[in-house]
């Protein structure tokens, strides 16, 4: 599977609901087992990009923190 | 020569930044409201509109009787705003001189942007929308029927979840509730996006026999079939589909390169100055700012606004900064309602829905005419201006739990 990242999200400074909105909307334009990689600072994100990628599918592959921003690696079933 | 004000929508935050701004330079300021209609609108109705427990008409003042007598009030549409120029172009010709600029043009709404949903969905963010919604409830004799939200951001988070649980009442009431099935279709795993109020939220949905749709961020509507489909791939059929149509920034701060890709303006989280515009402040639905969509959140920015205006007109350094502060309430159906009060630093504990909360809601729908867009309500709202002269007195006795709006 590659692992190059297909589409990078800055969802800095949005609160939530609109980081997984524009995620969902986001791994749409990709193909099954391509990478999306979100950055946010929500720390509602957390949970909340759990929790979706449970409900969707989409693996949650990798998640980060670094200077209260959250990175999440998405591959998209 | 006074300071030109000009203050771009006759809503909420448009209205009350203007009178406070008169009241408190007087002379020093000349504002003018510039409006396309010259009617100001209290949104918050069209709720109880749609199910029928309100007529339109209490909905809708002539704004000129909302504003001081000094301000002047221009109905016109605003086409350009040049920032190097200091000036407004209008649509019929002419343009306005201004050296300070408030922008309080809202949102939009763009129902034409979700595929199916002008033909297939029913909604109550309009008037229009609100009536007919009231007409198809009317007649509606039972079925399945999904409630979500087809965009994000969209004003007054709560509405959505207001409307299924008063909703759920009008079905009892109306005998119908046994042959129709509610549904919230929810853009994340919980019923409403702060914690602390799904919490709440959730079991009085499981109580009332509600359905909850997880992640269902709206994609289309097929009216012909009847289904609705989400961003994540889901299907769903209904009888009676009502959702909250896509929102966008206004074309006047599009068209004047103002404003960020999505419409919303580039604004200063404490000092609601926008982008590197140092005369240049936004308030309310029209900023890009990570907190609720909201007459209330206006109501709250305005007097920053007025402050900090004043300020600069006086030569002084402003020191008011807006601390993200939002009520809102929150009907939960049967007579009883919750409140959500919070900041940028602090999330709401809601209390347990009760009547007084209820009773509250609707003493402000009804005072609102006298209160706040003259700003007799927020007199000790965090960052507003020192009061020059004794606050007058409210034409009615509020309940004490309105004193949390204050």
């Amino acid at each position: 599977m590659s692992q190059t990242i297909a589409k990078t999200l800055d969802l800095r400074g949005m609160a939530c609901p609109i980081p997984i909105a524009k995620t969902a909307i986001g791994i749409r334009e990709l193909q099954p087992g391509e990478l999306l990689e979100a950055y946010a600072t929500d720390p509602g994100s957390v949970p909340d990009f759990n929790a979706w990628s449970k409900t969707t599918g989409n693996q949650l592959v990798e998640q980060t923190e670094e200077d209260g921003v959250f990175r999440f690696l998405i591959r998209k079933v | 020569m006074p300071a030109r004000v000009v203050v771009l929508g006759g809503g909420v935050g448009g209205t009350l930044a203007a009178n406070l701004l008169d009241k408190e330079l007087g002379h020093d300021v000349h504002v003018t409201v510039v409006d396309p209609t010259g009617m100001h609108e209290y949104q918050p109705g069209y709720l109880y509109v749609a199910l029928g427990k309100a007529r339109g008409h209490w909905l809708s003042r002539d704004e000129r009787t909302l504003l001081r007598r000094g301000v002047d009030l221009a109905i016109e549409r605003a086409i350009r705003i040049h920032p190097e120029a200091q000036t407004v172009q209008l649509e019929r010709g002419g343009s306005l001189a201004w050296d300070y600029l408030v922008i309080a043009t809202g949102a939009r709404l763009v129902h034409d942007a979700i595929p199916g949903l002008v033909e297939g969905a029913h909604g109550f963010y309009s008037l229009r929308d609100a009536e007919r919604l009231r007409e198809v409830l009317r007649t509606f004799k039972g079925g399945r029927i999904r409630i979500g939200v087809a965009g994000i951001p969209y004003k007054c988070p709560p509405a959505p979840v207001e409307f299924t649980f008063m909703l759920e009442e009008y079905l009892r009431k109306r005998g119908i509730r046994g042959r129709s099935q509610v549904t919230l279709l929810s853009p994340l795993n919980r019923a409403f996006t702060i914690e602390s109020a799904s919490k709440l939220i959730q079991p009085i949905m499981e109580e009332r026999g509600i359905e909850l749709a997880p992640f269902f961020n709206v994609e289309s509507v097929d009216p012909s079939a009847g289904t609705v489909e989400s961003l994540e791939g889901e299907k769903v059929e209904y009888d009676l589909l009502v959702l909250v149509p896509p929102h966008a920034g206004q074309e006047v701060v599009i068209d004047s390169g103002l404003s960020d890709a999505s419409g919303w303006l580039p604004t200063d989280k404490h000092t609601l100055q926008v982008g590197e515009h140092e005369r240049i402040f936004a308030l309310g639905d029209a900023t890009n700012l990570p907190i609720s969509k909201s007459g209330s959140t206006a109501h709250f920015e305005a007097p920053v606004i007025a402050s900090r205006i004043a300020s600069l007109v006086h030569g002084t350094a402003p020191k008011t900064n807006y601390g993200g502060r939002v009520m809102c309430f929150l009907e939960t159906g049967n007579g009883k309602a919750t409140a959500l009060r919070f900041d940028y630093e602090h999330p709401p504990v809601p209390p347990q829905p009760n009547r007084a909360w209820h009773m509250a809601k609707w003493v402000f729908n009804r005072a609102y005419w006298e209160t706040v867009p003259q700003g007799r309500l927020p007199e000790r709202a965090p960052g507003t201006m020192p009061r020059k002269t004794k606050p007058r007195r409210l034409p009615m006795r509020l309940p004490r739990r309105l004193e949390d709006e204050r």
